[in-house]
């Protein structure tokens, strides 16, 4: 196994280095794919599979796919700029020349620095004293009157749900702030740019029930094995971005206040529990005895929802318009 | 070892063995067609290869399900996909490389 570990230790810094260091940029996206695909692993590895799953799926797919996404929209106009202002091979052309002279012993400075700052934290790293495992003992012995069997569960949405409250009110405001762009969602490359393609069509058909399946399963199975409301979200947010890249939904025609409401509903419903207990007396976020595993699932399909919305929107980049001229079936003003 | 490890560990290793072929085949093939090929086929056989073993050595017949599963979405999804590529690269104007002999 040791060997397993080796090589993914010396690939990811080496793949890191080359996602940052080619110079086309659609092979910069698809090694960032593949460097998110062996951190994954590592924290498979590590014995984290939430991580892992997370990672796979937020990190590795949804990134990515934002990043081609990017790339679909602005890659005709960055070809048109090197296409002009490049040597005939069509390399980048090289600014060195016309740099102040203070530019390389600044870099060497910089470098110096970070080398020194990096070199602190592995001294740090290494004389670290060794775990001792207590939090995992307390957690171990606090399971039973958490409400699920699962032990990542219980710290993300019990013991430290205060901590996944404001995750969500993060998401929330990132939602919010991309929607406040206000990008023109009919630009060339947003939005259904496959939607003459018949067999990504029909496979769409057959993949988007699964995929809401699976959904499904991860936030069901989150609370006795590794899922969770965070994977089940980026699985649905997958699944509304292939509705939408394949025109099966138009963006155009989605309700904004409906989208709007989906959009607070996670943070909405966790707010509502965490204060509501308040009422009987008890401090924020103490679920009532009894009821854990309930308001659990609860706030987790709640916020696997918004997720879900969360995440496609990220894709889709702008709030539907409310009131379209040409379209005259839109509902929900 | 029993059986089941034996049966199990030689069809991961032939499972490892196609991808292998299949990698060879990604970096060797002059054009994105055949390309396609050596991911599409040699690639899934290999993972339908390494599910069987896996599935051998399951803890239960549901993980064995689950992972006959994802083999099954991995085809659906790597076929769609090398369609995809194919589709997009004819319409770019990529042509089948002629070999020399």
């Amino acid at each position: 196994m040791w060997l397993l570990d080796a090589a993914l230790a010396i690939a990811m810094p080496i793949l890191a280095w080359r996602v940052l260091t080619v110079t086309d940029l659609f092979k910069a996206v698809v090694l960032f794919i593949a460097t998110g695909l062996l951190i994954a692993l590592g924290y498979a590895r590590l014995q984290a599979p939430d991580v892992a799953l997370a990672e796979a799926a937020i990190g590795a797919a949804l990134t990515g796919a934002l990043f081609l996404d990017l790339l679909g929209s602005i890659g005709p106009r960055l070809e048109a700029e090197r296409d002009s202002s490049s040597s005939p091979d069509g390399s980048v052309p090289d600014h060195r020349g016309t740099e102040p002279h203070w530019a390389t012993p600044l870099r060497l400075l910089l470098g110096l620095l970070i080398a020194g700052l990096g070199g602190v934290l592995a001294w740090a790293l290494v004389t670290l004293p060794a775990p001792r495992g207590e939090i995992a003992r307390q957690v171990e012995a606090a399971m039973p009157e958490s409400g699920v069997s699962h032990a990542v569960t219980a710290v993300l949405l019990n013991f430290r749900a205060y901590d996944t409250l404001l995750e969500i009110g993060v998401l929330v405001l990132a939602a919010v702030a991309v929607w406040s762009l206000r990008l023109d969602p009919t630009a060339p490359g947003a939005g259904a740019v496959a939607e003459d393609e018949p067999v990504l069509v029909h496979a769409a058909a057959i993949l988007i029930p699964c995929m809401v399946m699976v959904a499904g399963y991860l936030l069901w199975a989150g609370a006795h094995r590794p899922g969770g409301a965070f994977q089940a979200g980026a699985v649905l947010a997958a699944a509304v971005e292939l509705l939408l890249l394949t025109g099966l939904v138009r963006a155009h025609t989605l309700p904004p206040a409906g989208l709007g409401a989906l959009l607070m509903l996670g943070f909405a419903v966790f707010l509502a529990v965490a204060g509501g207990v308040m009422a009987t007396g008890a401090p924020l976020l103490t679920y009532p005895a009894g009821w854990e595993y309930e308001l659990i699932l609860l706030i987790e399909t709640s916020l696997t929802l918004s997720i879900g919305v969360i995440l496609a929107a990220l894709f889709a980049g702008a709030l539907p318009p409310r009131s379209v001229s040409h379209d005259t079936t839109n509902e929900g003003r | 070892m029993t059986l089941a490890d034996l049966a199990s560990t030689a069809l991961v290793l032939g499972g490892s063995f196609f991808f292998l072929a299949g990698t060879v085949g990604l970096l060797r093939f002059p054009d994105v067609y055949c390309r396609l090929h050596a991911l599409c086929k040699a690639d899934n056989l290999g993972l339908g290869l390494i599910v069987l073993g896996l599935a051998v050595a399951a803890p239960g017949p549901m993980a064995a399900a689950k992972l006959i599963l994802i083999w099954v979405l991995v085809l659906l999804a790597s076929g769609l996909s090398a369609y995809l590529v194919a589709r997009a690269a004819w319409e770019r104007g990529v042509r089948a490389s002629r070999g020399e002999g």
